[in-house]
């Protein structure tokens, strides 16, 4: 169960690299635990911290503008490589409630509707242009991810629609529990099941 | 009736229900599970006193995080060893089939689910993995899901899935003798890039494929999520009934007769069409290593490492950039002589019999260079058992390569097996992203005769101007 998101606004952090992989989102010295949480220090972990373990100025989200930020502008097929659901974990437990980026890869994408992180797909030209804006309007930079109405907007003129799976768009308008809403299916499942056999 | 792919048929014979919202609810034939993605997903059931609703149907292991040596002594990671505890507890309280560390046939679950028989055509498998692709092999429809889905797949035996799109990847003409079914698969990967097939199900068809053996077509298909492919399929022929036929989980007497009599309907129909169309010529193809750190950063082994400029866009010449640098090299170096530290022969991708004769025909009678640290890690202890009746683990011993006990190892480096900072591997699993394989890890990856030579060599060889022995 996840809490209903309709729309958010917040800050943002740029990390304009494509093909991020989950394997640099959550690496896999931190998979062995056996809960959900716990992953937020874990998140970026070996290009947050240099070797010594203090934080490294040059990484995006180190950045002072990037502080508090609760919308993660991303680069193409943001999230590919591992399943990890841990991924999704660390990125919402840091604080991110939506990923802006030109494409998601697949498994990826569906992890973050499980745990109501909105993935939202702009183009390649609407994530340069946003990028640009929240470069030049610094920390003050507010972006509104809207999901009823599909769009990415920052009330400053940019505003970009965004298309999202309807099923996936409902149990995150909702905060639906995606294996309750399935059991309501119970008869047709055993229906199916009766079939087969 | 209108024509129908391969994946169409496996998709409508599984639709339970249409959402009107257009996703489907799915029905689940097989669910895999292993240590490092289900402990919350059964915990989830727990919280919510829920139960698995298909335990027959769910088959657990442990292979990412486990030790591949001395299985007699206790875990050294107390961390991992509570992972592994989480899962003999749940897999005992829900009622799943567990093979743990004690059993003859732990192993890779990508491995094993083959292996066993329980991987057939025409399922949906299911898995808490990327590289469940591999049992697309058989025709099955088998894709990587994330913990809140598996836990979905628990309770209901269902998923709730959009129909993705599907791309037809033709691999033509015969492939020259040392090049192998990761050489087809990388070559593949570098053409349409890690995200060339996102939305789709790849079927790989053409008279490349139907002359691989089943090994050689999990390897391939094993890397469709390199691609960004949900899924890699290939039709089910008589090579899959055979390698089926007489496996432990396999249907057998008439169940088997009814089974083949619908498998013969599983291959897609003249005229269904694809939405999109990929060709590769293989014998064209060469021996491949990666040289930056994504699977799409290949090429030829008589290749150079290509320069930023070669690229046309900003965000290529700056990912190509970033990758050398992690890699550390030159423009223009050729790949051939790139020394290298480490040899990894394992993974869901190659650490099936196939692959292990492969490098044992590169190894015999031959040394592991000075200075080099070679292992051989079997995809599963029964891959280990034929392997060590074949005589496979005294030629891989005499030649100075470490002999494992089954597990994902050095692939992704969850257990002791890692690569140091600044350590150069020639591997054959499917991932060379920063870090994989260990913090500050470089990764080429190869096919498993390239990796064994890479060890005997101590760097980066072309395997066609060896001489590969019998056995």
């Amino acid at each position: 169960m996840n809490q209903p998101f309709v729309r958010h606004t917040g800050g943002c952090a740029l990390l304009l690299r494509a093909n991020v992989d989950t394997d640099q989102i959550v690496p896999k010295q931190f998979l062995k635990g056996v809960a959900r949480t716990g992953f937020a220090a874990a998140l970026f972990h070996d290009w947050r911290y240099r070797e010594d373990g203090t934080p490294n100025p040059e990484f995006e989200l180190n950045r002072p503008d990037a502080a508090g930020a609760t919308i993660l502008v991303a680069g193409a097929n943001f999230g590919c490589g591992s399943s990890r659901e841990h991924a999704v974990w660390a990125l919402a437990e840091y604080g991110f409630r939506a990923v802006v980026a030109p494409s998601f890869a697949d498994i990826f994408e569906a992890n973050c509707c499980q745990n109501g992180v909105v993935p939202a797909r702009l183009t390649d030209g609407e994530v340069a242009e946003l990028s640009r804006r929240a470069r030049a309007a610094g920390p003050a930079y507010r972006l509104t991810v809207d999901l009823e109405a599909r769009r990415v907007e920052d009330g400053a003129g940019f505003r970009a629609p965004f298309a999202i799976e309807p099923y996936r768009r409902e149990m995150l308008l909702r905060g639906l529990d995606a294996i309750g809403r399935t059991l309501l299916e119970e008869p047709r499942i055993a229906e199916f099941e009766g079939r087969r056999a | 009736m209108t024509p129908r792919t391969l994946f169409d048929k496996v998709w409508d014979a599984h639709v339970v229900h249409q959402y009107p919202e257009g996703a489907a609810l799915l029905y689940v034939d097989l669910h895999l599970v292993h240590e490092v993605t289900s402990p919350q997903a059964f915990e989830g059931l727990r919280q919510a006193g829920r139960r698995v609703r298909r335990p027959e149907r769910t088959v657990a292991t442990v292979d990412h995080n486990v030790p591949t040596g001395d299985r007699t002594l206790p875990l050294a990671d107390p961390v991992a060893a509570r992972q592994l505890d989480a899962l003999a507890v749940n897999t005992r309280d829900f009622g799943v089939e567990l093979f743990d560390l004690a059993s003859p046939r732990q192993g890779i679950v990508h491995v094993i689910g083959p292996e066993l028989g329980l991987t057939q055509p025409g399922m949906i498998v299911a898995c808490g993995d990327s590289h469940t692709a591999t049992h697309g092999a058989f025709g099955a429809f088998a894709l990587g899901i994330g913990t809140s889905e598996v836990e979905h797949v628990l309770a209901t035996q269902c998923l709730v899935l959009s129909k993705p799109r599907t791309m037809e990847a033709r691999f033509t003409g015969r492939r020259a003798p040392s090049v192998t079914a990761k050489d087809l698969i990388l070559a593949f990967i570098g053409r349409i890039g890690t995200a060339g097939a996102t939305g789709h199900v790849i079927e790989y068809t053409g008279d490349a494929i139907n002359a691989l053996s089943m090994e050689e077509r999990m390897t391939v298909c094993n890397m469709s999520i390199e691609a960004g492919a949900r899924a890699g399929m290939i039709a089910p022929d008589e090579t899959t009934y055979s390698y089926l036929a007489g496996r432990p989980r396999a249907p057998g007497g008439p169940a088997w007769l009814r089974a083949l009599l619908e498998w013969r309907r599983l291959p897609s129909d003249p005229g269904a069409g694809h939405d999109a169309r990929v060709s590769l010529d293989a014998s064209a193809v060469a021996p491949q290593v990666t040289w930056g750190t994504s699977p799409a950063m290949v090429t030829d082994i008589s290749g150079h490492v290509p320069s930023p400029a070669d690229f046309a866009s900003d965000g290529e010449r700056q990912a190509v950039a970033r990758a050398l640098a992690y890699m550390a090299l030159t423009p223009g170096t050729p790949l051939e002589g790139l020394p290298i530290d480490r040899v990894f022969v394992g993974s869901c991708t190659n650490a099936r019999i196939e692959d292990l004769r492969d490098a044992a025909r590169v190894a015999r009678g031959r040394r592991v260079a000075a200075g080099v640290r070679a292992l051989v890690v079997p995809g599963s202890q029964q891959v280990k058992l034929q392997a060590e009746q074949e005589g496979l683990d005294g030629v891989f011993r005499a030649a100075g390569f470490e002999w494992r006990n089954a597990g994902c190892s050095m692939c992704l480096g969850m257990n002791a097996d890692v690569l140091r900072r600044g350590e150069r591997c020639a591997s054959t699993s499917n991932r060379n992203f920063e870090g994989r394989q260990g913090a500050g890890g470089r990764t080429h990856l190869m096919s498993p005769a390239m990796a064994a030579a890479a060890a005997v060599a101590g760097r980066l060889v072309d395997v066609r101007d060896w001489e590969i022995r019998d056995l």
